[in-house]
């Protein structure tokens, strides 16, 4: 049943540019954010907030910008080296970071990404400033498209991307690497004392949601066109905790239910008001009171309750 | 007497000036259960924390098998075969009983497969017959946390069996156990502990199961072993019984 009603969902999704074509936009954005928000939710799972994974998404995303400067023009290529190196920098951040918890763990993440922000806001020469860095339209399979049709490809290719690694990212959680994540959270002592090292299985979660934010990013940065500071700001980490607990920190259909429910939210209320904020942080509130396990989690239970 | 799997040689520990061990050497030898009892607040407990690693002593070594393990961490002795069964059961309180337990197994048999997933048909049956063992197979799918607490104890020894160690420590097993369920459950882990051939060091207030189970009694008082020996030799003693077991 949950697989019939997750293939009728994509299809839909898929379905939808072709009935409104203003929505391809929005809806390969949402992806792109969908797995940056994945990535924060694989570390809820050990109860570990982060305030600061924008970093991994504007880092892969002028990864692709300076590697399309420097020559590389092939999509796959890029999107491969925008999850390495998302990896990459989630693995230097996480060897100091996963050993701490709660906030300490909360806040850190959110300096070191700061510092990534004002890096990149101010390194005028290399990375453009608050001007950003152009990321150009690369060639497909050696096939040099017109934007529009480009467009296309990326949003398909990140539907194509999104089941894929949403399941790769499912198995993982459901291995004992995957379980003994969410022990973490419950109980470290008895971990370590069953010979787990924690330090390990928290580096790995960190590195696997490090390079999920960099996925994210590299699609965000060819759906825009260009790179700027504000992908790493602060606000942009937020948006994201947002997106998971939005959608619901139980599965991999959350994190994207999330982002697509907050992109359309959002495209919906800038047409209503300037106020835009002021309708999604009070849905926002509705949610947390009403649906405490998130849009995933309620869908989830109506599907259980109709077994 | 065996050759000894464990060695505690000159331990010191205090805390704030009072002495949890002075200058005590104690041997666990292969094949026994070795029962340790004592007033609380004597330091029975920080000797389980010194031999698994979780407090190190400010002097004295701790040997297993002939390897210093004193300055190992919990991790690195776990995986040396000695597993712990705490007086507070630690376990995963937000999953299934039977995820517990086949987490257990799969840190000794696949904890970094990615591909694999947690509940195998050979894990799974595993986990279902060590809950078997120690009464808890209705469980296996209720979330631990909901749990009676007499039977999230029985589940932290049956987590801690899933190891398969070669030394079970056990920081008394019988607490928050009902009178009715206690004798059944000494009996499913002399069972367990007999087939495996593991070798137990077991805290325990329980006098009654001790005069039944323990193959040989330290008594711990202050800081130091006040007598050793087979219970009844123990139980006999005097001193052990007007200060530990309470009868004059």
């Amino acid at each position: 049943m949950r697989t019939v009603t997750a293939a009728a969902a994509v299809l839909v999704l898929a379905l939808l540019p072709v009935a409104a074509p203003w929505l391809q936009f929005v809806l390969t954005l949402a992806i792109a954010k969908g797995f940056a928000a994945l990535g924060v939710a694989v570390l809820l799972r050990a109860g570990l907030i982060s305030i600061g994974h924008a970093m991994f998404y504007a880092a892969s995303a002028y990864g692709v910008a300076f590697l399309a400067r420097a020559g590389v023009n092939d999509l796959g290529l890029l999107l491969i080296l925008s999850v390495l190196g998302g990896a990459l920098v989630g693995a230097v951040a996480g060897l100091f970071l996963v050993r701490y918890r709660a906030i300490f763990f909360a806040m850190l993440n959110l300096a070191v990404s700061m510092v990534f922000y004002a890096l990149c806001a101010k390194l005028y020469g290399v990375t453009g400033g608050t001007d950003g860095m152009p990321v150009p339209v690369p060639a497909v399979f050696g096939v040099v498209l017109g934007e529009p049709a480009f467009k296309s490809v990326l949003f398909y290719l990140s539907l194509g991307l999104m089941v894929l690694i949403g399941l790769a990212v499912q198995r993982y959680l459901n291995s004992p690497l995957g379980h003994a994540l969410a022990a973490v959270h419950t109980n470290e002592i008895r971990l370590e004392y069953l010979g787990i090292p924690v330090w390990a299985v928290l580096l790995i979660a960190y590195v696997i949601s490090a390079a999920l934010a960099g996925l994210g990013g590299a699609i965000a940065g060819f759906a825009i066109g260009r790179v700027v500071p504000d992908f790493a700001f602060w606000t942009a980490s937020g948006h994201l905790v947002l997106i998971a607990v939005l959608g619901g920190i139980g599965g991999v259909p959350g994190a994207f239910i999330g982002a697509l429910f907050l992109e359309l939210l959002h495209s919906a209320a800038v047409t209503v008001t300037d106020s835009w904020n002021l309708i999604v942080g009070v849905t926002l509130i509705i949610v947390i009171m009403f649906m405490p396990q998130g849009v995933y989690g309620l869908l989830a239970r109506k599907e259980a309750a109709s077994l | 007497m065996t050759r000894p799997i464990l060695e505690a040689k000159g331990l010191h520990v205090s805390f704030n000036g009072v002495r949890a061990a002075d200058d005590v050497s104690i041997a666990v030898h292969d094949g026994e259960f070795l029962a340790i009892i004592g007033p609380n607040g004597s330091g029975k407990t920080t000797l389980l924390n010194i031999c698994t690693g979780y407090i190190r002593p400010s002097s004295g070594s701790v040997v297993l098998d002939g390897h210093d393990i004193t300055r190992l961490s919990p991790r690195a002795i776990a995986r040396r075969g000695v597993a712990r069964a705490f007086q507070i059961p630690q376990l995963f309180s937000a999953q299934r009983v039977i995820d517990n337990m086949m987490l257990a197994l799969a840190a000794t048999d696949g904890l970094w497969s990615v591909v694999q997933p947690l509940e195998t048909a050979s894990r799974r049956d595993e986990a279902r017959a060590l809950l078997e063992l120690v009464g808890l197979a209705d469980d296996a799918g209720r979330i631990s946390s909901k749990l009676p607490e007499g039977h999230r104890k029985l589940m932290d020894i049956a987590v801690a069996l899933a190891l398969k160690p070669r030394l079970l420590l056990l920081d008394e097993p019988t607490s928050g156990v009902s009178a009715l369920e206690r004798f059944p459950l000494m009996e499913a882990l002399m069972s367990a502990l007999r087939q495996r051939r593991i070798t137990a060091l077991f805290v325990e207030h329980d006098m009654d199961v001790v005069a039944r189970y323990a193959s040989r009694v330290l008594v711990w008082s202050a800081g130091n072993i006040m007598a050793e020996g087979r219970p009844d030799e123990v139980f006999s003693n005097a001193q052990v019984r007007q200060r530990v077991v309470g009868v004059a």
